[in-house]
């Protein structure tokens, strides 16, 4: 058996196998889990691989208690993870928001099927992506990406640890069962060529810490239970010392660290790519395996005489609304492509604001949108 | 020799001070509650066991009980309804070197939380679960628990309870707990000896611990606290290894206390070294 976290080398894996490489070579080292279709196969990986490198595997009772003993792992001071799908993803929604309001970092993968409830299990969607950003009560900002190849699933995971490790969040991985499945070429580099980020721990007197004050860049420093700190962790509305305290003020003022932090630091936090959008009139935007098709569109669209281009999403949330409002002034019609009916289509047009024409080629799930659907549309609409 | 006022005035120290948060006190317990008396028990018994403190972490659910964790001078986490014992799992897992106590009521382990409950007992988690029985839950006004008894009057059973009451004991038991004891908050030193045993043991350890609230269960329930501590010295009989199943709660009966099980049996991690990770080994 290999017993090194980072397999350098050049494989051919699925998504799944690879978003499990890449958390391995991030650093995690606790999965909590529970099976689901389409991503049982990570935390199979996980399993078989984490006994090899120091950490430790537990399939929980379910997803509610998969999320709570990621979040226990997390203060234990190891980076942890889980990965489910749809109807999973609900049942973690309780304790995203506990991660949230408790500053926990760890990585929450959904691998989505078709739902509502329990759907087309073995087949692909994207209608997840709304429960992404508003699924547990409550204000918040949340980070969410979305992988359209096995071999970034494999660097997403790691730049999810890596954003999670830095403004002490959860991070979602936003990926599909299309993508989970897939096997295609990964190439995993060396140890030393992946750039990992940890959580900064606490500095100064013991006695005079506080769990919540900001440290550099507007960030706490995070201890791990057992250091000696005595901090107190919770899920109320808590004071820089995280100590309960039911008032509006606090409540602002912890509300305002928790949504600065994403807020202030979008240039740092958003991805975006562009295919063939310089001199594009006309643009396709999505994310996801629905980036492979919006790929293919725009040669076929050009192909045509139909001047298009892409912008890919590849973080969803928080969501790029100034690269959206540029680009309205940019182009004389918008395509969203994506497998749902609508949702990230509905931000698209927030951004907007009607200024041009956006039209959404979307299906309610259970296979991948042929390109041939988006040259129709663009065809038809412009 | 001068008199000294200073001396004079000054107050002994409270034996439990280093383990407090004195600036998180007064705490939000009624007069007359029963779970201070069971924090005080559980807080001497971490002293009284000589280990490391920075080595203990407590962790809590929802609820009057779920407030200890918010009290503790230690590592201590106040999670989501019922999650306590998951938060825990991982938290011990990560760190295998913490004495993990979960501290809570008994809505918050049996009801919401009873099946993460059945599941570390089944695996042999190495924690600690100190339960808070009142029967009730005292944090949302005295609703019906999974531990009030048909007698008893709540605010959702207006009209006495149709459903029955698990016998705590018994469900740890058949769960694969390996230590499992029952008293009331007024045992208190039986209590504190029992919770210094649990933490002692490797393994998932389980203590219930009969405690009024005499604001939502007493008041509805005609029971003025003083009667409900007198039923506790009257109408209990210690009685260490009975058979779990004959742990049902009737007071007119008789409630048995007491230490019913403890038993080795490896743990998780044990376990998972053993089978999980030898194996690759070889
Ligand atoms: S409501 Fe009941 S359980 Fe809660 S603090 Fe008051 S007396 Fe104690």
């Amino acid at each position: 058996m290999v017993k090194s976290a980072v397999l350098t080398g050049e494989y051919f894996m699925t998504g799944d196998v690879a978003c499990a490489e890449g958390a391995l070579a991030a650093g995690c080292r606790f999965f909590g889990g529970y099976p689901i279709t389409p991503a049982t196969e990570i935390a199979e990986r996980m399993a078989q691989r984490l006994v090899d490198i120091d950490g430790t595997f537990i399939q929980m009772e379910d997803e509610i208690a998969a999320v709570a003993s990621i979040l226990g792992a997390s203060w234990g001071g190891v980076k942890s993870m889980t990965a489910t799908s749809g109807p999973g993803f609900s049942l973690m929604m309780e304790n995203i928001g506990l991660g949230i309001i408790t500053e926990t970092p760890c990585v929450i993968v959904n691998v989505q099927r078709a739902g509502p409830s329990t759907g087309l299990p073995t087949q692909g969607a994207q209608g997840d992506m709304m429960q992404a950003k508003w699924g547990s009560h409550g204000d918040y900002e949340i980070i969410a990406l979305a992988p359209s190849s096995p071999q970034e699933f494999f660097y997403q995971t790691i730049e999810a640890f890596n954003l999670s490790e830095k403004y002490r969040l959860p991070v979602l991985i936003m990926s599909d069962e299309i993508v989970g499945h897939m096997s295609e070429k990964v190439i995993i580099p060396a140890a030393d060529e992946i750039k990992i980020v940890s959580r900064l721990g606490p500095k100064g007197r013991k006695d005079l810490f506080k769990l919540y004050a900001p440290g550099p860049g507007g960030i706490s420093p995070m201890p791990a239970a057992g250091d000696g700190y005595n901090f107190h962790v919770t899920g109320l509305t808590h004071d820089e010392k995280g100590y309960p305290a039911m008032n509006v003020d606090t409540h602002a003022q912890m509300m305002s660290r928790l949504t600065g932090k994403i807020k202030n630091n979008l240039d740092d936090i958003i991805r975006t790519d562009s295919y063939k959008l310089d001199d594009a009139e006309f643009a396709i935007i999505s994310y996801g395996v629905s980036s492979r098709t919006s790929m293919a569109a725009v040669d076929m669209a050009r192909d045509l005489g139909i001047k298009a281009g892409f912008l890919r999403l590849i973080t969803v949330w928080p969501f790029p609304d100034d690269q959206i409002r540029a680009l309205a002034g940019d182009v004389k019609g918008m395509v969203t492509v994506e497998i749902n009916l609508g949702q990230i289509h509905r931000e698209i047009l927030r951004c907007v604001e009607g200024r041009v024409p956006v039209h959404l080629v979307g299906h309610s799930g259970g296979t991948i949108i042929p390109p041939e659907d988006v040259v129709k549309m663009l065809k038809e609409a412009f | 020799m001068r008199y000294n006022s200073d001396n004079f005035m000054k107050k002994p120290e409270h034996p439990l001070n280093g383990l407090i948060r004195k600036d998180r006190i007064p705490h939000i317990w009624c007069s007359g509650c029963g779970i201070g008396t069971v924090f005080s028990s559980c807080l001497t018994s971490i002293k009284n066991s000589g280990l490391d403190l920075n080595k203990f972490a407590m962790v809590s659910g929802i609820g009057c009980s779920g407030r200890a964790a918010g009290y503790v001078k230690l590592d201590s986490f106040h999670t989501t309804h019922g999650r306590a014992i998951p938060f825990a799992t991982g938290l011990k897992l990560a760190n295998t070197d913490l004495n993990v106590i979960v501290f809570s009521g008994d809505g918050d382990l049996f009801a919401i939380g009873g099946n993460h409950f059945i599941h570390a007992a089944r695996r042999n988690m190495d924690i600690t679960v100190i339960c808070v029985n009142n029967f009730i839950y005292g944090m949302t006004g005295g609703q019906v628990a999974a531990t009030t008894p048909h007698s008893a009057i709540s605010t959702t059973t207006p009209f006495g309870n149709p459903e029955s009451p698990f016998n705590l004991p018994l469900l740890a038991y058949a769960s694969g707990a390996t230590y499992v004891a029952r008293w009331t908050m007024l045992h208190v030193r039986d209590l504190t000896e029992s919770i210094g045993e649990a933490l002692s043991r490797k393994g998932f350890s389980f203590i219930e611990i009969l405690s009024p609230c005499p604001i939502n269960y007493g008041r509805r329930n005609k029971k003025l606290p003083m009667e409900i501590l007198k039923m506790y010295q009257e109408n209990t009989i210690i009685k260490n290894n009975a058979d779990p199943a004959e742990l049902d709660i009737d007071f007119e009966r008789g409630v048995i206390l007491g230490k019913f099980i403890d038993k080795d049996r490896p743990t998780y991690t044990e376990n998972y070294d053993k089978i999980c990770r030898s194996t690759q080994n070889v």
